[in-house]
């Protein structure tokens, strides 16, 4: 099987018939819990993520007074893949993790000053929080479109008496300025494809991690064990970059 | 007090809407969702499969291990704490003895038999959808069943014996929680729990209660399990 797959893509060619550059069908469902604040369904060809933002008041990081907190969460169920072990966050959940929280962290795009309600007491807190359901392969683009669809669909709680009221639906939306998306190109032999399934990420030698954000690219991560070329690397963003403008369109 | 009319308008009798369907995650070998009212629950089943560590294979019998999970944003109120909790544990151990009632694992030695259940969407109920779920994952599987098994907390408000007690009302002050779990074709009680004051004699009432909730809980699981496989 492995061999197989292996010479379709040499020949530029995949056991679904997609393209190397070609997602698998995707679809973003928005409001998706009644508990949080914001949430988002992904699904990208069999692969189902689920993303949810919980808000909360707390103190701001001695360091940032004046700014509120994002943090992701990604949490590997083992409920989505035989691969997947109960335990503590391993590796591969921690980089899942890492990887979807830089690409909207350092894109700017959410104006964390606007998150604070007073200087070095109380700032908003935002839980994003991605669990995949079904790991059909590349959790990283699904992780990272669901993360972002979730922080769209947020509206801030209303606050009482110093309290969030967690039962009313707030009405105003965070303050998020476009959506930074990710792409992970990933290289088989020296070929790069996008969006491999279960199968294919088993033959990937390097992958590349790419978040864009308007014209610009805002973080990146290398994975796999293989060297990139300098080249390679710029073919590698240029198809992240082409990718990652198709897929801002579906959050539109 | 009496209590004349529940907070979401439903007859004390009266089950929220339930919805159910089997097969919802490809990758287990068997799965399932159901959902109560704003209670959701989402089961995966995988194996049998090799059991680790090595020490708790037995090689008359596999084993039946069972996690339940409430994700992080699945809570009304705070964010859930990731991971496992003395009350996640304890809710997968009871989940785990009710389940292991009606399954037969004799023929699986060393092996181990996985249910995860994840509660994606929560107002109380959560361990009951939770079982619900998962005895229709083990069915989905196609593990050795000796029974269905259907769950509800049934408990009191006031002084009224309710069914499917939603949020408001399981944490209401004097409140009575009493999740059950019965099988389908036998009625016996796999898992019973209660929290709050209750007179002896009213137990007989709840558990009427229980086993009529469970007779149509059961009709819903039977037909999303049919759905599936008499396409």
């Amino acid at each position: 099987m492995k061999s197989h797959l292996k010479s379709l893509i040499e020949k530029d060619m995949r056991e679904d018939s997609r393209k190397l550059d070609e997602h698998r069908k995707i679809k973003i469902e928005y409001g998706i819990s009644t508990s949080a604040e914001g949430s988002a369904r992904v699904t990208i060809g069999d692969t189902i993520v689920i993303a949810g933002v919980k808000m909360s008041l707390g103190t701001p990081f001695s360091d940032t007074p004046d700014e509120g907190v994002l943090i992701v969460n990604t949490e590997l169920l083992p409920l989505s893949s035989p691969d997947f072990e109960s335990g503590p966050p391993n590796i591969k959940s921690i980089e899942l993790s890492r990887v979807v929280d830089r690409g909207i962290r350092e894109s700017g795009a959410i104006d964390v000053k606007k998150l604070c309600i007073k200087k070095g007491e109380k700032v908003w807190l935002l839980n994003v929080d991605v669990y995949p359901l079904n790991d059909a392969g590349n959790l990283f683009d699904a992780a990272s479109i669901a993360a972002i669809a979730a922080l769209k669909d947020t509206k801030i709680p209303v606050v009482k008496d110093d309290k969030v009221e967690y039962k009313k639906r707030g009405t105003k939306s965070l303050p998020l300025d476009g959506y930074p998306v990710e792409c992970t190109v990933y290289m088989i032999g020296d070929k790069l494809i996008v969006d491999p399934t279960t199968e294919e990420e088993e033959l990937v030698e390097a992958r590349l991690t790419v978040a864009t954000y308007g014209n610009h690219l805002c973080a990146m991560q290398k994975g796999g064990v293989k060297g990139l070329t300098p080249e390679e690397v710029e073919k590698m963003v240029d198809l992240a970059v082409k990718k990652t403008d198709e897929l801002r369109k579906l959050l539109k | 007090m009496t209590l004349t009319k529940r907070s979401d308008g439903r007859k004390f009798d009266e089950l929220r809407p339930m919805e159910a369907k089997v097969g919802v995650i490809k990758r287990a070998n068997g799965s399932a969702m159901f959902k109560i009212g704003n209670t959701q629950a989402i089961a995966a089943v995988y194996g049998p499969r090799e059991l680790y560590p090595g020490h708790l294979q037995n090689p008359e019998k596999g084993l039946l291990r069972c996690n339940y999970n409430m994700i992080a944003f699945s809570g009304a109120g705070d964010r859930v704490k990731p991971g496992p909790s003395r009350r996640s544990r304890e809710i997968s151990m009871v989940t785990e003895n009710a389940l292991n009632s009606i399954v037969d694992l004799n023929q699986y030695s060393n092996a181990v038999v996985d249910v995860f259940i994840e509660l994606v969407n929560t107002d109380a109920g959560t361990r009951c959808a939770g079982i619900c779920a998962a005895a229709m994952a083990l069915a989905d599987a196609g593990i050795p069943m000796r029974d269905m098994i259907c769950a509800v907390s049934v408990g009191k408000v006031e002084d009224k014996i309710v069914v499917d007690l939603n949020y408001d009302e399981d944490s209401a002050e004097k409140g009575v929680d009493f999740p059950v779990a019965i099988t389908a074709r036998t009625g016996k009680v796999t898992l019973l729990q209660m929290d709050g004051l209750l007179k002896k004699d009213e137990i007989k009432d709840l558990l009427r209660a229980a086993k009529k909730a469970a007779e149509q809980i059961n009709k819903v699981q039977v037909k999303a399990i049919r759905e599936k496989y008499e396409k």
